[in-house]
């Protein structure tokens, strides 16, 4: 073993990640005065991670840190938007937590650390990184939604999230022990060669071991996701967070979640894929169904953003079922896309929330248009999107995973994923008819701080601008999976 | 070319309305004047159209063509011939009208009603001329946004249950459509509509399978029984302005979209089904008319009238494949271009209809008949004008009413005796709700002490109903403009429907 072979430069956005991080916890604990010092050199850091990676973008392709860390084209991309759902996620909670007097450093450095989790599991090469990537960003979000320790919702969801994902984790696991056992390597890559060489032989007993290992894998990769029937805790912590921690919770994590599921299924259970494909299907109409249907008699907002979480992540898996790297592409644009529209949504929660007022109901909307139209057109912007209506970037979201599922000839499944489209589209238009058709019942001025509403505007015009022209980054969800 | 003409009048009424919003709330005349500026740019932009039109040929004329989304093929398209040329001018006309009928009468948020005026028209306009499906798509759910809102912030007491109703109900229709167009897409290897009507070799069940999907979504939008029930409502609660650009036009895009797509894409499919359109269509024309008979409210029965109208058009166009049975092919272009007419003429008189209902409302606050009653006392002009439109919704000769109907039923009679026998009882009973209307709300003594405190049109709504009244006429007394425009396009449809595909 050299030292050329760990190949350093590859994971350097990583490496530099976790430097800062180290030295934004040296920084914080030693500077006592206001957090805001903190929070500018988190963001800087994320800035500096996302433009290494995307100034590298494509360069050092391959396996590097002895064959624990690949790095590739789709992994830089989903990097990108982790990178930059997490600085979303910053920019928005600042003045929420700041008014609570919350904004601490070790909410910061907690979730670099998540970021760093996050981007380890994007990368990982064996079954060892990807575990580690998987605890590393987990075990800070435990503990940044108990921060907010005053709050007894907080503290169940809290408790929820970590049990849940404790067995999730121990599902996941047990699953990759299996399949250790039966391949007797942890190598990603190698795991994958075994598995093709043992399915061409027809080992039987072998088999049996590689099919309950699917299965747990599968298992564990939709509790992390939040697929039916694993989904129970989605709506509990996202409704018991604070705002600000659903809003980390729900979009970065996505992505990662994304990624672990193309590294374990597309990637190294390849030669299983008729075995997981089938549960697959069966979890995401599933999905759609609870996610949408329950959503509709929602009354708090982030309850029915976390159902509508579930109904997504219906949506998305629909695209790995179609089985080719179109419908792969589909469903990595249709996350890209989906953690932009929650970051906007969670973070329009936030908007409206002041000093001992939860901006949390959807009852906290009426009346926006009145108050304040700008906000109420971007709110309108991110519920129609997330609908799945044109103008909108969601649209082509949904169409293209649409198209890839037709395409693979499974026409039933799209029919009933439009079916359920319409059904979900009652509750964000419930959103819509209290912004726009019922009187305000909170009258108080929407004064929001500049940062914020510069961001919550940027995000809702990106939608409107990728609804129109949305070629380019289809190309790049295409090209990742070397489509044309 | 010069000016992409068809892009000019699909985006300078979007960026008109981007500049209303920018103009805020706080100027609400220059808001109007302003809106009201670019909505005569884009009318008289679109009369380039007709100027420029060739009625010697079938091809897409204007066309315009460039890249949008490399990776699946989609381009944007656009293009018009025989029969979207007219339904443009249809629609840069009324918005016209319909920003001159909200100028008093809107003052919560007028920057943001005539913004929605200004994008519906951009989106109406691109869903007639858009050449490539997925543009088609992309504007045909892009009117869905500012009608929820126009019909849920303006409209009426039940204005959320309606404009609610209105969304999901079409919202479901279009998206069996998009599944539809998905799969015909990737059999033709390409989202050009020109290229998906030359698709050959579908078997009759997919066939069948297509146009359910396709009718799903165009026998919501005209409306057909029996998914009519979203229009009185939506009708009723929307304001004016909203109600005549629903009437005018958004129910012409479920004509247009049964001419455009699934005639020519799935003829054997339509010529299977057709049986079930036509007698789906004698409903509308039939019961529906009589359900207009025992309405109380005006704007219900102008709607319930229009489902009644609107009958004809699909009735026009699907008793072709019964003429074509009898290898009658002059019969079948004769009903489907007066399936046509008609839909121009349904835009200028049920437009005007809700207008006149809407100059009534704005000054007794009560669309119900009983709260009216010997108006032509105290508003003789608008009276006059009323009792004109009244007589076209009738059918009267001379109006633009007759033509359409007039040109179906013969076209019908060729093909089926029964079926015109049907028909033309909407002459009766068309006669029978509008007039008796008419009856009670315009003619005989002053009824109560609110008519007697009407006060006749002024200049802004006399211009808006003169000029509805003159086109009414012009259309009914001289209709070969409009004919010698559709006739090739009309033509090349029926040849394209008398070719199996099977």
């Amino acid at each position: 073993m050299t030292f050329e072979m760990l190949k350093l430069a590859a994971a350097g956005p990583e490496i530099l990640v976790l430097a800062g991080t180290c030295l934004i916890l040296m920084v914080d604990v030693f500077r006592s005065q206001g957090r805001t010092l903190t929070y500018w050199l988190s963001l800087l850091l994320l800035f500096m991670g996302g433009g290494m990676t995307l100034l590298t973008f494509g360069e050092h392709v391959g396996p590097a840190l002895n064959g624990h860390f690949i790095r590739d084209a789709l992994g830089d991309l989903i990097k990108i938007f982790i990178y930059l759902t997490a600085f979303a996620t910053f920019v928005y909670s600042r003045d929420y937590l700041q008014d609570r007097r919350q904004l601490k450093g070790e909410f910061l450095v907690l979730g670099l650390f998540a970021v760093l989790g996050m981007l380890v599991m994007v990368s990982a090469g064996s079954f060892v990184s990807l575990f580690l990537g998987l605890e590393l960003l987990s075990l800070p979000m435990y503990a940044m939604i108990a921060l907010d320790r005053n709050s007894a919702t907080a503290t169940e969801a809290a408790m929820k999230y970590f049990v849940m994902g404790a067995i999730a984790s121990g599902m996941l696991l047990y699953g990759m022990s299996m399949l250790y056992g039966a391949t007797g390597s942890l190598d990603l890559i190698r795991v994958s060669e075994t598995l093709h060489r043992m399915m061409e032989g027809h080992a039987g007993q072998e088999q049996l071991v590689l099919i309950f290992g699917t299965v747990f894998i599968v298992v564990g990769v939709s509790f992390k996701l939040g697929a039916v029937p694993f989904h129970m805790w989605v709506p509990d912590v996202y409704q018991g967070a604070s705002t600000p921690m659903t809003l980390f919770l729900g979009t970065a994590p996505k992505l990662a979640g994304f990624a672990m599921l193309i590294r374990l299924l597309v990637g190294t259970l390849d030669p299983l894929v008729g075995q997981w494909q089938q549960m697959l299907a069966i979890l995401a109409v599933l999905s759609m169904a609870v996610g949408n249907v329950v959503a509709i008699s929602q009354t708090n907002l982030k309850r029915m953003l976390g159902y509508s979480t579930i109904a997504h992540v219906g949506f998305m898996l629909l695209g790995i079922i179609a089985g080719n790297p179109q419908g792969y592409g589909a469903a990595l644009f249709y996350i890209i896309i989906y953690s932009l529209m929650a970051a906007g949504s969670f973070g329009m929660i936030l908007l409206l929330s002041r000093v001992g007022f939860e901006a949390d109901l959807v009852e906290d909307f009426k009346g926006l248009n009145d108050r304040s139209p700008w906000f109420a057109a971007m709110m309108g912007i991110l519920m129609f999107s997330m609908a799945g209506l044109p103008p909108f970037v969601g649209f082509w979201a949904k169409w293209e995973v649409l198209r890839a599922v037709v395409n693979a000839g499974q026409l039933w499944i799209a029919l009933v994923a439009v079916a359920f489209s319409v059904i979900g589209a009652w509750y964000y238009l419930r959103v819509i008819w209290f912004m726009y058709f019922e009187k305000p019942r909170d009258t108080t001025p929407l004064i929001p701080a500049v940062d914020m509403g510069v961001m919550i505007s940027a995000n809702g015009l990106a939608l409107l601008y990728l609804g129109v022209f949305p070629s380019s980054l289809i190309a790049v969800c295409l090209t990742v999976w070397g489509v044309r | 070319m010069s000016l992409p003409l068809l892009s000019s009048i699909i985006w300078l009424p979007i960026l008109g309305a981007g500049t209303v919003l920018t103009l805020g709330e706080h100027r609400q005349n220059l808001v109007r004047q302003v809106t009201f500026g670019f909505a005569v740019v884009t009318f008289l932009l679109s009369l380039g159209l007709f100027t420029g039109f060739d009625p010697t040929t079938y091809a897409m004329q204007f066309v315009e063509d460039a890249p949008w989304i490399p990776s699946f093929g989609i381009r944007y398209s656009l293009g018009v011939d025989g029969i979207s040329a007219p339904l443009i001018l249809l629609t840069t006309f009324s918005t016209v009208l319909v920003i001159l009928s909200g100028w008093e009468v809107i003052q919560y948020r007028v920057s943001q009603y005539m913004a929605a005026f200004l994008v519906m028209e951009g989106v109406m306009v691109g869903a007639f001329s858009a050449m490539d499906a997925m543009l088609f798509y992309f504007f045909w759910e892009g009117m869905l946004i500012p009608m929820f809102l126009i019909i849920g912030i303006w409209g009426g007491t039940q204005r959320v249950y309606a404009t609610v109703k209105f969304f999901l109900y079409t919202f479901l229709g279009s998206v069996f459509m998009l599944v539809a167009l998905i799969y015909l897409a990737y059999t033709a290897d390409s989202f050009n509509i020109l290229k998906l009507q030359a698709l050959d070799h579908i078997g009759l069940n997919t066939q069948i399978l297509i146009f359910i999907a396709f009718m799903l979504a165009f026998a919501v939008k005209v409306p057909m029984w029996p998914v009519h029930t979203w229009l009185p409502d939506a009708h009723v609660e929307a304001p004016t302005g909203g109600s005549v650009i629903l009437a005018a036009i958004m129910l012409k895009m479920g004509g247009y979209g049964f001419l455009r797509l699934s005639l020519p894409i799935v003829p054997d499919g339509s010529q299977y089904l057709s049986g079930l359109m036509i007698a789906l269509s004698l409903i509308a024309v039939v019961y529906i008319g009589l359900v207009a008979l025992v309405q109380q409210d005006m704007k219900k029965l102008i709607a319930y009238s229009s489902i009644s109208h609107m009958g004809f058009v699909t009735l026009g166009t699907f008793a072709a494949f019964t003429a074509l049975s009898l290898g009658n092919r002059s019969a079948a272009v004769l009903g489907m271009e007066g399936g046509m007419v008609q839909m121009i003429s349904h835009g200028f008189i049920s437009g005007a209809m809700f207008l006149c209902v809407g100059v009534l409302y704005e000054r007794a606050h009560s669309r119900l008949i009983s709260d009216y009653g010997g108006v032509a006392n105290t508003m003789p002009i608008f009276a006059a004008l009323m009792v004109l439109f009244g007589m076209a919704n009738s059918g009267l000769p001379g109006t633009s009413g007759f033509v359409g109907e007039f040109m179906v039923i013969l076209s019908v009679f060729q093909a089926n005796i029964w079926y015109a026998f049907l028909a033309a009882t909407s002459l009766l009973l068309g006669a029978a709700y509008t007039l008796w209307m008419i009856k009670r709300v315009v003619f005989g003594p002053v009824a109560n002490d609110h008519v007697a405190a009407l006060s006749d049109i002024n200049r802004r709504e006399f211009i808006i109903l003169g000029v509805l009244a003159f086109f009414v006429l012009l259309l009914g007394l001289w209709p070969a403009p409009l004919v010698d425009m559709m006739r090739e396009s009309v033509g090349h449809l029926v040849d394209q429907i008398s070719h199996s595909k099977i």
